[in-house]
């Protein structure tokens, strides 16, 4: 059966993914969230954006040979996507599990776009994708996320930058352009999918703290399979 | 070669012109063995003795994810989706890299399969039709597509005879003597190769019907002699080239 990214998902358990722009803070945020996941009854997978093993090293070689047009990279990203899907996301949520995804569809929606393809046809290329359960945003102004990422690594990645767009060839000056247009897709794709919108310039914890709440009660009606229930609190006691 | 406005086949690639593209795109298509490869090269040398220049392009032919298909179908953890999308990705490749920049040139370009391939095989493998010509909304629209039609019983001996089964399983070392995707092993249809290969090819066959209709193909009977056939194209890709 074929999923799709406008329905519900049929699966007994819980997709929750992040979203933001580098420097958003959404992966610390979510690390704090499975933490406090695996301290309760629950069991969680965790999944990361562009790490399957069916296309990951075609991407890596044709990033590192600017081979990549803005097309081949939109596909190449989404077979990634639909590999993990079905080999690491589906099986988990139909065993009854929470899975937590670094980066889902959207990161394509509004990378993609900012390179240069059609909104409408990489929002197709995806249409197979499980709908989450819950879709946070971590929203932060351009601002905010530049002096996160340049404060901490002074070597910026040539694709992360936007530099093959060739809009500019400092480094730091092409990152913001393209940083700056990814955070203009975020903001409509956050209208139009309803993605759940988090602070991302509030402290750590206060984010946390909203974020556990959001997923508390959307874990009300969950109830995990027998077989995936612990005895006891293992990650900490 | 007069004006020859290209479109895109759906929503197209934002960042790329193509009101330059000055030659032609004349595709063939038809399922696997049928005889497209012999045909198209014989095909580029009488176009090349008429003076025009020609490229070929064919399925799976992209530097950046040949291999990359090859490892994966070897290993048949393919799914509808990675398959499609795998297949789509080493077309652009090659329409951004090749096809492309060979019209801007002037080129004809004889592309051996087209979008339609992936279509059908897509279809056959469960996937939604309006999904995957969608997938595919970037690719140009052809000049002109010929579609080598054949019979399942006529494509029957020219999969399965002593050359082609001595030459995969012996000296391609390939393991197999029919191929595992051109039997549509993947899909559970049969028992064996030759059961699964049967209804496979049968799906694929009426698929390709259906295009036909919908994109006008022009049909040419792929179950002649190799001349036959080979006439029958040239006298369409003529017609097509002396009206403009």
């Amino acid at each position: 059966m074929q999923t799709t990214l406008s329905a519900d998902h049929p699966y007994p358990g819980r997709l929750i993914i992040v979203e933001g722009i580098d420097g958003s803070g959404k992966s610390t945020q979510l690390q704090l969230l499975q933490k406090w996941l695996l301290n309760s009854k629950y069991r969680v997978f965790f999944t990361e954006w562009n790490s399957s093993a069916l296309v990951k090293q075609t991407i890596k070689r044709g990033k590192k040979r600017n081979l990549l047009t803005p097309t081949t990279f939109s596909i190449l990203h989404a077979t990634d996507f639909a590999d993990r899907l079905t080999h690491l996301i589906i099986p988990p949520l139909k065993a009854g599990m929470i899975v937590l995804a670094d980066r889902y569809v959207y990161t394509a929606f509004a990378r993609d776009v900012a390179r240069g393809v059609h909104p409408a046809w990489v929002r197709n290329l995806y249409d197979f994708a499980v709908k989450p359960n819950i879709a946070f945003y971590f929203k932060v102004p351009i601002d905010v996320s530049l002096k996160r990422i340049l404060n901490g690594r002074i070597d910026l990645k040539f694709h992360e930058a936007g530099m093959d767009l060739g809009w500019s060839d400092d480094p730091s000056e092409s990152f913001k352009l393209f940083q700056t247009k990814i955070l203009e897709e975020y903001d409509k794709i956050s209208k139009e999918y309803n993605l759940t919108v988090i602070d991302g310039t509030l402290q750590i914890p206060e984010q946390q703290r909203l974020v556990r709440e959001i997923v508390k009660n959307t874990l009300d009606n969950y109830q995990p399979m027998p077989y995936l229930q612990k005895k006891e609190n293992i990650y900490v006691r | 070669m007069s004006d020859n406005r290209k479109a895109f086949f759906g929503k197209g690639l934002p960042y790329l012109d193509i009101s330059e593209l000055k030659g032609k795109l004349i595709v063939i298509e038809g399922t696997d063995g049928v005889g497209r490869s012999s045909q198209i090269e014989d095909l580029k040398k009488w176009l090349e003795v008429k003076g025009y220049g020609v490229t070929t392009t064919g399925w799976r032919r992209s530097p950046l994810v040949s291999s990359t298909i090859d490892g994966a179908k070897k290993g048949h953890t393919l799914n509808v989706n990675t398959y499609s999308l795998l297949y789509a990705a080493d077309f652009a490749d090659r329409l951004e890299n090749e096809i492309v920049p060979a019209l801007r040139a002037g080129f004809i370009v004889l592309a051996d399969r087209y979008v339609y391939t992936a279509f059908v095989r897509s279809v056959v493998r469960g996937a939604n039709r309006r999904w995957i010509r969608k997938v595919f909304g970037f690719a140009l629209q052809p000049d002109v597509i010929f579609y080598m039609k054949i019979k399942i019983e006529d494509l029957i001996p020219r999969v399965i005879n002593s050359e082609t089964l001595t030459k995969r399983y012996w000296v391609d070392q390939s393991g197999e003597g029919m191929d595992y995707w051109e039997s549509g092993m993947d899909l559970r249809l049969g028992e064996d190769f030759y059961d699964s290969f049967i209804k496979y090819q049968k799906r694929i066959l009426s698929e390709f019907d259906l295009l036909a209709r919908r994109f006008n193909f022009i049909v040419v009977d792929a179950s002649k002699s190799f001349e036959e056939t080979n006439r029958l194209l040239k006298q369409g890709i003529t017609a097509h080239i002396s009206n403009g």
